[in-house]
């Protein structure tokens, strides 16, 4: 590593920061216990993931991770255990985004709350763990890195105590993901026995040791499969989340919804690009996994849009719609057979960058909402526009982003994953269904979120409203992920290469 | 990079006016639009370009810049002009600018977002017409829906939520099924290609055409892909049957987005039409003539026979458009150069006359508070400045020599006549001339109850002379429809220009 002739293991620096800054806050809280000084807090929380993203940002743009430069090059840490690629960075870049955002805005919404600094330490001990499981290039590190990541999560979503939506969605939420992990171990255990190794690429090599294991290590991989869908919030272990997104605080479930299903996806991107390279795979337990991901990526796409255009509750169609997202996020591993795979694969990834903006900021408009106290049904958002113009032209660029309209980040990553996807079925025709459901999926999809715009714009509010306050850190989180929405078109350019680094790293 | 300065201003001037306050947001965005109507006019009289753009002509103002690779194809920020877009940009300048002040009138609530939507809609209007990527092209295509949404949908009459999203829908599935074949169509051409660049992409269906895709053979590939995104813009146009969204939008619009509806949104319909299925398709042109100029004369007959069928003076100009818009589509297929010429000619007399009538139509409105024909009648002795541009507009409508209509038509009906591509020219073109007919029927029938006779008035309003900011926009309007009545050679030239590469490929076949 030659960034400044830094010692190697400062590679790992994004997630360190957000470790020690956790620590940092404990530090603070434990000299004062009783400080309830918000500013204090929320401001070292979002400094320190603000830090771990300028260094995310500076390792990839100085060429950390990418191959084929001398002297930088793919770092790898403890013997393999860790890897810094750019694969690695590209998602702690948008998990630093995405946990700025969420700190920043967790500044007003906590107002009144007793858990100031353990609320912050609690984000970035998870972001920590979800920077780690970018980096993590074991399972047995991906599994330390998932309960990191899952632990305080199950905190955070029950850390308004007093209210009985919160502590009922955090038990769901703890008791399907204990569940999830147990599964996910459990296939480790399998893979394990069938390949002897734990290490990604020991793993690989090993594949054709594991020959008349075939069906356990069949067994094994079905297993993360089902791990990962905990994680990301796809089918069949997604019913948690709009359980737990509508019951956790707002920005918790932003983070939730953006930054742990990122971290989901890296680890399901490594894990089976790395480990289980298709063609080998196949020839061992004789079914093609991508199978799996088709069906998974269908379905989990059909049921989170049709489940959210059926919704009354914003919150829970965000939820929806946040599965339905997961579902197109899926065809990146989908379509790794088939030749151009690893352009569907960063198209994926892009949309998962441009996502972090939209979704948390969908997110923490909701969070404005419940701090404004306006209820949480369509009909409790009608007319807002007219007295909080900025906040809701925010929001109507979130929903027409999320539905992939021009002229925003939501319209690039969709319609490249569209178009990588149509080129990419040239040889495998099976992908042809899979555009389709994208394309059926996302015009549904634009149903439930003008239904939104509309509430939010052209609707009369049913019953008069006091003023509404106007929270500087809730609005400046808000303004800044838009703005990175609107942004995000034009600079298009460079996202587009990262992902496409990002994605060549691991598919050979 | 002057195109870029254009769309710039117009999309820095809706953020200002978006953050300005409501009293002074329609002076402010008078102001700024001036800008871009200027910057517009300047390129209009600096223009050297020549030939077609998709045709390896000399383009003028223009810029290229690499935007995204992805695998082994580019998208590029490319834009430039020649003699088919320059008329539109300066068509859409113009009216956004003219939009502005006439709204002023009936505009009394959010001002500023308003006309900062109008403002950004003003933007990806001229990136339309100017853009030269596909990717780049459809970004400002697909952003012209959202602030048109908005309009409709805050601003519009009592059934504005319904009407909103009927064009919303429509045009965007629309869109979907355009953007879906064309993607295909890029991959099919597969190695020749190497961007979505048009004019790269028009050469290769040149060159051989697609090898194919997904085990369709080339032509058909080709024919399937023409047939989709034919369809994809005639939502937009709109022909028979695609057109209900267009009387319900335009119904319900406030009287500035009907003018940008009717004036500019609709021919992005027919110049798509013209870029993509009758620039790059001549073959499958001349397979479906036919067919394409029979629903044309259907919009023609049809329209016009909608238009005599309403008591509604906006939904009678509104179907009008319906049946305008089908002498567009026969002046395209015909294929000769009085035909594409002609037709590419009304698209901009239609822009302006259209743009007149709802203008007249709002400013009779605005007094009257109602629309209906039986309301009210002899409007003349109370507001005669107003009512004499309403029938001027009219007989601009229905071909009075010397207004820019009737040349827009003739040329239309002199290229289909002799058209050798399209069989039965003359039989289609003698039924769409009929539409002329039917035209000056409604039109006058609606004139004589509404304007002439005995002052009468059914709603509560007194009825005075409409304010100067009302009348000004509708006098330039009506100054353009005659100028280019008088010397249509001030755009025709450049047009003829354009479209001559165009010619040459179909007349060939």
């Amino acid at each position: 590593m030659a960034v400044l002739e830094l010692p190697e293991w400062m590679a790992l620096a994004p997630a360190l920061l957000l470790a020690g800054t956790a620590l940092v806050l404990f530090l603070l809280d434990s000299i004062n216990p009783r400080s309830t000084n918000r500013t204090l807090f929320a401001g070292v929380a979002v400094l320190g993931s603000l830090s771990s993203l300028a260094v995310a940002v500076w390792f990839t743009a100085a060429g950390v991770g990418a191959t084929g430069i001398e002297n930088y090059g793919v770092i790898d840490l403890m013997g393999g255990q860790f890897i810094v690629d750019q694969l690695a960075l590209y998602f702690m870049i948008i998990i630093a985004i995405v946990t700025a955002l969420v700190t920043v805005a967790s500044h007003d919404y906590l107002r009144d709350h007793t858990y100031q600094a353990e609320y912050y330490s609690l984000i970035l001990l998870a972001a920590t763990g979800m920077s780690m499981m970018a980096a993590s290039n074991s399972l047995v590190t991906i599994f330390i890195a998932l309960e990191l990541t899952s632990l305080p999560s199950y905190a955070l979503v029950a850390i308004l105590k007093d209210n009985r939506g919160s502590v009922e969605a955090g038990l769901k939420y703890f008791l399907i993901g204990a569940l999830s992990s147990a599964i996910f171990v459990y296939g480790v255990s399998l893979v394990y026995g069938a390949t002897g190794s734990l290490q990604l690429e020991d793993i690989a090599t090993n594949l054709d040791v594991a020959g008349e294991m075939g069906g356990l290590l069949g067994l094994g991989i079905l297993m993360l499969i089902g791990g990962i869908a905990f994680k990301t919030a796809s089918v069949p272990f997604h019913f948690w989340a709009p359980e737990a997104y509508e019951g956790a605080p707002a920005p918790i479930s932003a983070f939730l919804s953006s930054a742990s299903k990122a971290a989901g996806f890296v680890l399901a991107f490594r894990v089976f690009t790395t480990a289980f390279p298709v063609a080998a795979t196949t020839e061992v337990i004789g079914v093609d996994w991508t199978l799996a991901f088709v069906i998974l990526a269908i379905v989990t796409m059909t049921v989170g849009n049709f489940a959210a255009a059926t919704q009354e509750n914003v919150k829970r169609m965000l939820a929806y719609s946040s599965i339905g997202h997961a579902g197109y996020v899926l065809i990146g591993l989908a379509a790794l057979s088939a030749e151009g795979g690893e352009l569907v694969m960063g198209a994926a990834m892009m949309h998962l960058l441009v996502y972090g903006f939209m979704n948390t900021g969908a997110f923490l408009f909701v969070a404005l909402a419940e701090y404004w106290g306006v209820g949480r049904t369509f009909e409790d958002y009608n007319g807002l526009s007219k007295q909080a113009p900025f906040a809701c032209a925010a929001m109507a660029v979130f929903m027409f982003s999320l539905a992939g309209v021009p002229p925003f980040g939501g319209f690039w990553s969709k319609y490249l994953l569209y178009t990588q996807t149509i080129n990419a079925a040239a040889d495998n025709t099976i992908l042809l269904v899979l555009a389709a459901a994208l394309v059926v999926n996302s015009a549904l999809s634009l149903y439930y979120y003008s239904r939104l715009v509309k509430a939010l714009w052209i609707e009369e509010p049913i019953l008069e409203r006091d003023r509404l306050a106007q929270p500087t850190g809730l609005y400046a989180a808000i303004i800044a992920a838009a703005v990175l929405t609107v942004v995000v078109l034009p600079a298009f350019g460079p996202v587009a290469d990262a992902a496409l680094e990002a994605a060549a790293a691991v598919v050979a | 990079m002057m195109i870029e300065a254009l769309i710039a201003v117009a999309l820095l001037g809706a953020l200002v006016t978006f953050v300005a306050p409501n009293r002074i947001a329609g002076k402010l965005a008078f102001a700024i639009s001036l800008v871009p109507a200027a910057l517009s006019l300047w390129l209009f009289a600096a223009f050297d370009g020549s030939g077609n753009a998709l045709r390896g002509g000399e383009l003028a103002f223009e810029s290229q810049a690499a935007w995204i690779e992805i695998g082994e194809y580019s998208i590029s920020w490319f834009v430039g002009l020649d003699g088919i877009s320059l008329p539109l940009v300066v068509l859409t300048t113009i009216l956004c600018t003219l939009a502005i002040v006439s709204s002023w009138t009936p505009i009394d609530e959010r001002e500023s977002q308003f006309y900062g939507l109008i403002l950004f809609i003003e933007a990806n209007l001229i990136g339309v017409f100017s853009a030269l990527d596909f990717f780049l092209w459809f970004v400002f295509w697909e952003a012209v829906l959202i602030p048109m949404y908005l309009l409709i949908g805050i601003w519009g009459g009592p059934r504005r939520k319904y009407a909103a999203i009927k064009f919303f829908v429509y045009t965007n599935v629309a869109s979907l099924v355009m953007f879906g074949a064309f993607i295909a169509l890029v991959f099919g051409l597969g190695d020749s290609v190497t961007s979505f660049a048009l004019p790269e992409i028009a050469g290769a269906m040149l060159d051989g055409g697609p090898e194919g895709f997904f085990g369709l053979e080339g032509t058909t590939l080709a024919s399937v892909v023409f047939v989709a995104m034919f369809l994809g813009f005639a939502v937009k146009v709109p022909i028979v049957p695609f057109h209900t969204w267009l009387p319900d939008a335009h119904v319900e619009a406030p009287t500035p987005a009907s003018v940008l509806l009717a004036g500019v949104l609709l021919k992005m319909g027919t110049y798509a039409l013209l870029r993509f299925n009758f620039t790059m398709f001549p073959e499958q042109v001349e397979m479906y003539a036919v067919p394409i100029a029979a629903i044309a004369v259907i919009s023609v007959i049809y329209g016009a026979m909608l238009a005599l069928a309403q008591t509604d003076l906006k939904r009678i100009v509104a179907y009008s458009s319906v049946s305008s818009m089908g002498y567009v589509i026969l002046g395209l297929v015909a294929y000769t150069q009085f035909g594409v010429g002609g037709a590419t000619f009304q698209m901009v007399s239609h822009g302006l006359i259209s743009g007149l009538m709802f203008m007249a139509v709002g400013v009779i409105y605005n007094a009257t508070h109602t629309r209906m024909v039986t309301d009210m009648s002899g409007l003349a002795d109370r507001m005669p400045i107003a009512v004499g541009i309403l029938i001027a507009g009219a007989f601009g409508y229905m071909g009075l020599p010397l207004m820019s209509g009737f040349y827009g038509e003739f040329t239309i009906f002199f290229g289909a006549f002799g058209s050798d591509l399209l069989d039965y020219s003359p039989l289609f073109t003698a039924a769409a001339m009929f539409g002329i007919v039917i035209v000056a029927g409604y039109l006058l029938f609606a004139l004589q109850r509404t304007v002439f006779g005995p002052y009468r008035l059914e709603t509560d309003y007194e009825v005075g002379r409409a304010p100067l900011h009302d009348i000004a926009p509708m006098v330039v309007l009506l100054g353009l429809i005659i100028l280019l009545g008088v010397a249509p050679d001030l755009i025709f030239d450049m047009i003829t220009d354009a479209i001559d590469p165009i010619i040459q490929y179909g007349g060939d076949l």
